[in-house]
């Protein structure tokens, strides 16, 4: 990847980057729209969501009344209202920023922590206003736990984000250049993206770890991290179910819509990196463009000081400031490159992996449940064997490991039931999700362009009655 | 292959590097064609002239860029032009740069969609004519500035090119032996300190040889500064057409409703490319041209301040070899007459090189105001399509 060096006032980087993260922000805390999300988007062969079963936790628990409890409970998770009464609430009420990176201790120890905010007016959280310290490896513990927690479910866990170790190294070592400036930017905004992704999962959001980690103000160090990563915690999942697909028991897809599904995003992987690429390319030549127009305003002046005709003289060092200014307007609109939709893309493109593991791990629970069977059958063969062995004691024990196994075999045909309705689920709102997240990043993004175009215009504008003077 | 262009309106607005130029109806020259095959690029020189001393009122021959630098060569060497700032040497025709994405373009076939393909064969394309176009103006401007000079109009080799209807290349050859383009080597190589270290007692050529040495090197500089500014401007389109691609890609894929949201993002991708290739190309037409163009004329300039120092040390050389004479009492009168010739270049050239400076600044500033508020004009008026094209698009994007 290019590397661009970019020398800027470290003032003027700061008082951009506040709009355009206040632009990003506000979008992704918007709430999710009523309507939209019927049966209908759920294939027709699933089960509904107004399910009966004890074990689906979007059973159909009055919405709205999910309430009263001002500490939430530790270990179960706590039943939810099932999607449509999640279409019929009225807000989405909850605001977290990520803020006030401060450096704590020195050399290679040293860390950063965040200070996070949460504003909700939901009744689950027990004060309106929660401020917390956080350090990153915090947040990468809280999705560890959510992602053991939940996965196996099928519910797509949004993932951390990524640990960098050349970006942190620089920070710990105490370089204050723009470029560890930038780094500790772009990881509180990735952070704040990461919470407010997790906290619009409905069942993530009444977690109580979430909760946990929103408001309480101390929490266990998470030890260990150190291995895992969001990217870690999939390869992991990924690993497991390809060995899975060793098996020779292949998964026999009666259902066509996974099978498809599964082709989508395979294909939509491939794309959005793609896309996510020439964006990467674009904020690194607008970089490049800010740099150069820079340089050559630089040049400009220099040649008006040459110049020896006066009025000539004058508009070139007038030409020389407004390329300084519109040297700033690039670097702004890079910044509008980067966060509204770079990164956007690189979320996406982690949060298909999370989709991935998601189906992979159906997978599993299919081969669970066929193992099951296999075992079953097993059994049942050996206590067939022993009816005419004439050992009542090894006959009963026989008999109860059938009924064990029977039992397995439910379970796992229950979960596997249960998984792929919950990935059905899962992906419809996944879909909903990804469309209007584009639909308004795509506008916001359109807007800044707008901004920028308009700006430049005054500046000309300003200039050219400059040049007409000269005589 | 085989490009040609020809009346094209927008080649008044282009002939702007150098203007008040063809004013003069007596002798009206310009390039109203070419055709470029392979590498060589031949250009159609046609004249329109009141003038006696060609034969016919109107005619047009065929030239290449090695006839351009012959013509070029051939005044440099002559010893009356040497108070003159000789116009300079166009440069020679440069299509490295799309012949090497071309290059590219064949390679990375396999790779690319049909759609991608298309375009960016189109913008190589496009880019092939800007080049194209570039040379064409360098090449007329040049001798465009020979016929609004009352001295180089006039000049027999300068009407040999215009009219000559057979090919000038022998012509060129002889030339070459004879010249072997030794003064323009010594020119090149001993400017800056002989003109450094004259001992200037007129003012006004103190003050020229300060600018002029100062200005050299900041125009030169500003050059190259605005060639990487426009480079970093094309990248940029070129990012645009890549995001346009990558989205009609991920359009294929979509449900209907989001494929068609898809499709029109990718289409206004591709709109804000062509916007900001205009931009780049125009702001380069305009600007980094201008700025090419007087980093040379500086340079001609300074070769006519060479030029008078060196007469100047011929002059003091005559001097001292006159007092010798003098004190041995021998060729008295020979030394004399050489110290007298010596005076008179020197005097001619001053007089002369005043004018054409004086003419040059003038000329200068004309030409970066036009530039520079053209230029300007065509940066809002792109702006102000940029602003409009999206305000639509947004306006689509959020109905739908």
């Amino acid at each position: 990847m290019h590397e661009c060096k970019c020398k800027r006032s470290l003032a003027g980087f700061s008082s951009v980057l506040f709009v355009v993260l206040s632009l990003v922000k506000v979008f992704l805390s918007q709430s999710p729209e009523a309507a939209c999300l019927s049966a209908e988007d759920i294939s027709p062969s699933s089960n509904g969501p107004r399910d009966d079963d004890p074990d689906d936790l979007f059973a159909g628990v009055d919405g709205g009344s999910v309430s009263g409890q001002s500490r939430p409970q530790s270990g179960r998770v706590r039943p939810l209202a099932g999607p449509d009464e999640e279409e019929n609430r009225d807000t989405f009420d909850i605001q977290i920023s990520v803020s006030d990176p401060e450096k704590v201790g020195d050399g290679m120890n040293a860390y950063m922590v965040y200070k996070v905010t949460t504003k909700t007016s939901l009744s689950i959280f027990s004060r309106d206003e929660v401020c917390v310290k956080r350090r990153f490896s915090d947040f990468l513990g809280l999705y560890s736990k959510l992602a053991s927690k939940y996965m196996h479910m099928g519910y797509i866990v949004p993932p951390a984000p990524e640990k960098s170790i050349v970006g942190m190294t620089k920070v710990k070592v105490g370089k204050e250049d723009l470029s560890s400036v930038e780094f500790v930017e772009k990881r509180r905004s990735a952070l704040e993206r990461y919470l407010l992704r997790t906290v619009k999962h409905p069942a993530l959001l009444k977690d109580p770890d979430v909760l946990q980690f929103l408001e309480s103000s101390e929490l266990p160090r998470a030890v260990s991290t150190q291995a895992l990563s969001g990217a870690g915690i999939l390869r992991m999942v990924n690993k497991a179910a390809d060995a899975v697909n060793k098996m020779t028991i292949k998964m026999n897809e009666s259902d066509a819509w996974f099978e498809e599904k599964q082709q989508q995003f395979e294909n939509l992987d491939v794309q959005l990196r793609k896309l996510h690429a020439s964006v990467e390319s674009l904020v690194c030549h607008r970089k490049e463009l800010s740099v150069n127009t820079a340089s050559f305003a630089k040049s400009a002046a220099m040649l008006g000081n040459s110049e020896d005709h006066t009025a000539l003289s004058r508009a070139l060092s007038q030409l020389a400031e407004v390329e300084e200014k519109i040297d700033q307007l690039h670097q702004d609109q890079s910044y509008a490159d980067f966060y509204l939709i770079s990164e956007l893309l690189g979320d996406y493109v982690r949060l298909i992996t999370a989709v991935k593991g998601v189906f992979d791990q159906r997978m599993k629970a299919w081969a669970k449940w066929q193992d099951a069977q296999v075992m079953l059958q097993r059994k049942r063969e050996a206590e067939a064997k022993l009816q005419y062995a004439n050992k009542p004691d090894k006959l009963q024990q026989a008999t109860d490991e059938i009924r064990e196994w029977e039992g397995k075999v439910q379970q796992g045909e229950r979960d596997f039931e249960q998984i792929s309705k919950n990935i059905r689920r899962e992906v419809g709102r996944f879909e909903k999700d990804r469309v209007k997240d584009f639909r308004v990043v795509i506008i916001k993004y359109l807007e800044s362009l707008v901004h920028t175009q308009q700006q430049l215009i005054k500046y000309w504008e300003a200039f050219l009655p400059e040049a007409k003077a000269i005589a | 292959n085989m490009t040609s262009i020809s009346e094209d309106s927008d080649k008044e607005k282009m002939r702007s590097v150098s203007v008040d130029l063809n004013n003069d109806a007596s002798l009206v020259i310009d390039i109203p064609d070419a055709l470029c095959e392979r590498d060589k690029v031949k250009f159609t020189v046609h004249t329109k002239t009141t003038l006696s001393s060609f034969q016919k009122p109107e005619f047009s021959v065929p030239r290449q860029h090695e006839d351009f630098i012959w013509l070029h060569d051939t005044i440099v060497e002559t010893e009356e032009y040497a108070g003159f700032i000789i116009p300079p040497a166009p440069p020679k025709p440069d299509f490295e740069g799309p012949r090497e994405k071309m290059h590219k373009l064949g390679e990375g076939e396999s790779s690319m969609t049909k759609e991608e393909y298309a375009k960016m064969k189109q913008e190589l394309e496009a880019e092939y004519l800007a080049v194209f176009k570039k040379t064409v103006q360098v090449h007329e401007v040049f001798l465009q500035r020979l016929s609004s000079h009352p001295m180089f109009r006039k000049d027999r080799n300068f009407q040999i090119f215009l009219e000559y209807d057979q090919d000038l290349s022998v012509r060129r050859k002889n030339a070459k032996e004879m010249f072997g383009g030794f003064f323009k080597n010594m020119v090149k190589s001993a400017d800056e300190v002989l003109i450094s270290g004259v001992k200037e007692v007129d003012e006004f050529f103190e003050q020229e040889k300060n600018f002029l040495l100062d200005y050299s090197i900041k125009i030169k500089d500003a050059t190259a500064k605005a060639e990487k500014m426009t480079r970093s401007h094309k990248n940029v389109a070129d990012d645009y057409n890549h995001i346009s691609g990558a989205l009609n890609n991920t359009a294929a894929d979509n449900n209907t409703a989001f494929k068609k949201h898809l499709e029109k993002c990718a289409e206004v991708f591709e709109k804000l490319r062509k916007v900001e290739d205009r931009m780049a190309s125009d702001q380069e037409l305009k600007l980094t041209e201008l700025l090419r163009y007087y980093t040379r004329d500086i340079q001609a300039a300074k070769d006519l301040l060479y030029r008078r120092a060196r007469a100047l040390a011929d002059y003091e050389n005559s001097n001292k070899a006159l007092d010798k004479a003098r004190l041995k009492g021998k060729d008295v009168a020979q030394a004399e007459e050489n110290q007298k010739q010596c005076l008179q270049k020197f005097d001619k050239l001053s007089e002369s090189g005043k004018k054409e400076l004086t003419s040059f600044k003038a000329r200068r500033v004309v030409a970066f105001r036009k530039n520079l508020i053209e230029m300007t004009e065509l940066e809002i008026k792109h702006a102000k399509n940029s602003v409009s094209l999206l305000q639509g698009s947004i306006e689509i994007l959020k109905s739908n």
